[in-house]
């Protein structure tokens, strides 16, 4: 029988040789010493199979499971009576969550535990054998169903009559072309998404304001309140005003520090952005743009919390440490005729991660 | 094997919960004192613009100065190498470092941290107030601020924008850079929470009145002590540190109960 499942299928062949000694000829090594299967280890009783009483401890438990489960399902339901969310009070949502989670939580757990339990203590014990099968169909199965693809084919004239095959493929391709323009509606319809990511709402003369969470803006700062080794979290005063508030916050967020004029290296070109050591610095990490705001007023050090970028205050923020690349764009600062911070201008440079057209 | 098996359930005299049950009680009673000892007053019972004035006290803190404090900070507060001038640092500074066990230093390294106090109360503000004679700098605050009356949301927000970036939003603390760290702040007193923002300590920064109003401040203590007496609605917080800790805990407890889980429900019956 081997024999002749050989020049049939290979496939059917292997499948049926299993376990026995023809292997195909030429690949076949006849190993003298062989590893012997050793079958099957002999089958061990379990003690409820042994011992009636444990059998019937084996049941209670699994009963005693499924009551608990009910008393469960009904504690649930009692502790969304006794446990009321009636004033408001953070210790009665707390109870009553706890109480009814607890009782959900132990009506499902004591179902799933009891069920294994049963099945592993108390439902018959056989051992058996499932003989596996090759995967594929007889040679008959095989090729009435590839004559069905050639009616079909000859039918349809699908290979025949090409130009209507290729029309409908490139159907098939163009069908999603639509939804991939769509995604354009996501971006700003009648400003140009490069220009807005490359400007803030700072401009010459606008105030430098407190943060007030939100869309709130705060009182405008005077150069005379920031002490040294003060730092205040800014907008630009003009934000309240703004078209697309959060989103214009969130580009134009600023930090403002003092530090001794002493301490702090200016380049020639920066020389007059800073005003008697008040320096300010976006606040959008130009490594994925998390806000930076870890100050530390000694070593004046500048950490991104999210990927521990360094930026150093004293030295125009350059990157001592991290996976930013760029240091944080500073902006031009200066005093108004009233002693407000004005910023002279916008950044000099998108704030905030690369994208393409960034340097363009 | 049934008789072996019966044996071994007779003698174990212990319930085998009774270990759970011990390390769960040994935790809480420990928990407990440690709650207990831990308690700090640091409300100035004393008349501070009298006492500051006297004289006596004056002099006394001058004497603690020169003792404790005057090998790094010098001996007329002028700082050395080792240690910044104190002249205008003013008492609410001494009061927050010294208060809080900061200073005097166990040693130098990258932070000065929270050690059982070395002085007495009385002490502490003798120093304050000799420190405070020697120029003007920040006195210590209005006991109005402290009791916690403030406004919760207005705290709330001003914590978000201005602290809770090291601090954590649940005020957990947090790290910073080369092993420097942001403390926790539950369970620190109202009047260091107040000194801190306003002398900015060690690497934090200064938080003036002008830039945060004492008004303000005590809503940010309002805030914080809110945060530490509200109970926790999600349930266990896991000291509020956020997703390293979650992960942790889930990593470990909840698919160690799923594995555990999975080897009991594949593992044959005896």
């Amino acid at each position: 029988m081997a024999d002749e499942a050989t020049s049939n299928s290979k496939a059917v062949a292997n499948a049926h040789s299993h376990g026995e000694a023809g292997a195909s000829a030429g690949t076949a090594v006849i190993a003298s010493d062989a590893v012997q299967n050793p079958g099957l280890p002999p089958h061990r009783k379990r003690v409820t199979d042994l011992n009636p009483k444990r059998a019937k401890r084996a049941e209670r438990t699994v009963y005693t499971l499924f009551y608990i489960s009910v008393a469960g399902s009904l504690g649930s339901m009692l502790a969304y009576m006794f446990f009321p969310i009636e004033s408001g009070e953070l210790w009665q949502i707390r109870l009553s969550t706890l109480f009814i989670g607890l009782g959900m939580a132990l009506a499902l757990l004591a179902i799933g535990v009891g069920a294994v339990h049963w099945g592993k203590a108390l439902m018959a014990d056989h051992e058996s054998i499932d003989v596996r099968h090759p995967v594929a169909s007889d040679e008959e199965t095989r090729e009435a169903s590839s004559e069905i693809f050639k009616i079909a084919d000859e039918e349809s004239g699908f290979t025949r009559r090409t130009l209507v095959r290729n029309s409908l493929l490139g159907a098939l391709i163009a069908f999603p072309i639509p939804g991939i323009t769509l995604l354009r509606g996501l971006a700003p319809q009648d400003q140009d998404p490069v220009t807005l990511l490359k400007h803030t709402l700072w401009d010459k003369g606008v105030r430098l304001a407190r943060d007030h969470g939100g869309a709130a803006v705060g009182a405008p700062i005077r150069a005379a309140e920031v002490t040294i080794g003060s730092v205040f979290h800014v907008v630009p005063e003009n934000l309240a005003n703004a078209e697309d508030v959060l989103n214009e916050k969130a580009k134009a967020i600023v930090l403002l520090m003092r530090l001794d004029p002493s301490d702090l290296k200016v380049s020639e070109e920066r020389k007059d952005w800073s005003y008697d050591g008040i320096v300010a610095y976006s606040k959008v990490c130009t490594h994925v743009g998390c806000p930076v705001a870890l100050n530390e007023q000694h070593t004046h050090h500048l950490l991104c919390p999210c990927h521990q970028s360094q930026f150093d205050v004293s030295d125009e923020a350059k990157v001592v440490f991290g996976p930013a690349k760029r240091p944080l764009p500073q902006l031009p600062i200066t005093v108004d005729d009233e002693g407000y911070l004005v910023a002279q201008s916008d950044f000099h440079e998108p704030v905030g991660p690369s994208f393409w057209e960034r340097l363009k | 094997m049934t008789l072996s098996q019966k044996k071994a359930g007779k003698s174990g005299r212990r319930h085998p919960l009774a270990t759970v049950a011990l390390v769960a009680i040994g935790l809480l009673v420990t928990g407990a004192a440690y709650t207990g000892f831990s308690q700090t007053s640091a409300t100035a019972e004393v008349d501070w613009p009298t006492f500051s004035q006297d004289e006596s006290n004056i002099t006394a803190g001058e004497k603690l100065f020169g003792a404790n404090c005057a090998t790094c900070h010098g001996l007329e507060a002028e700082g050395t190498d080792d240690g910044p001038s104190l002249i205008g640092a003013g008492a609410a500074s001494v009061n927050f470092q010294v208060g809080t066990g900061r200073m005097p230093l166990a040693f130098q390294g990258p932070q000065g941290m929270v050690k059982p106090k070395q002085f007495s109360e009385e002490e502490t503000l003798q120093l304050a107030a000799y420190v405070a004679s020697l120029a003007p700098g920040p006195d210590l605050p209005d006991a109005k601020y402290l009791d916690g009356s403030g406004d919760v949301s207005t705290g709330g927000t001003l914590f978000r924008i201005n602290c809770a970036m090291c601090h954590n939003v649940a005020g957990a603390g947090g790290a910073l850079t080369e092993g420097k760290w942001a403390p926790p702040l539950t369970g620190v007193a109202p009047t260091h929470i107040y000194e801190a923002m306003v002398t900015g300590p060690q690497n934090m920064p200064v938080f003036n009145d002008a830039n945060i109003t004492p008004q303000e401040k005590s809503d940010i203590i309002s805030y914080l002590k809110y945060l530490e007496e509200k109970p926790a609605v999600g349930g266990l917080t896991l000291g509020s540190l956020g997703p390293v800790a979650e992960g942790l805990f889930i990593w470990i407890i909840g698919l160690g109960a799923v594995i555990a889980f999975t080897v009991w429900v594949t593992a044959k019956s005896n």
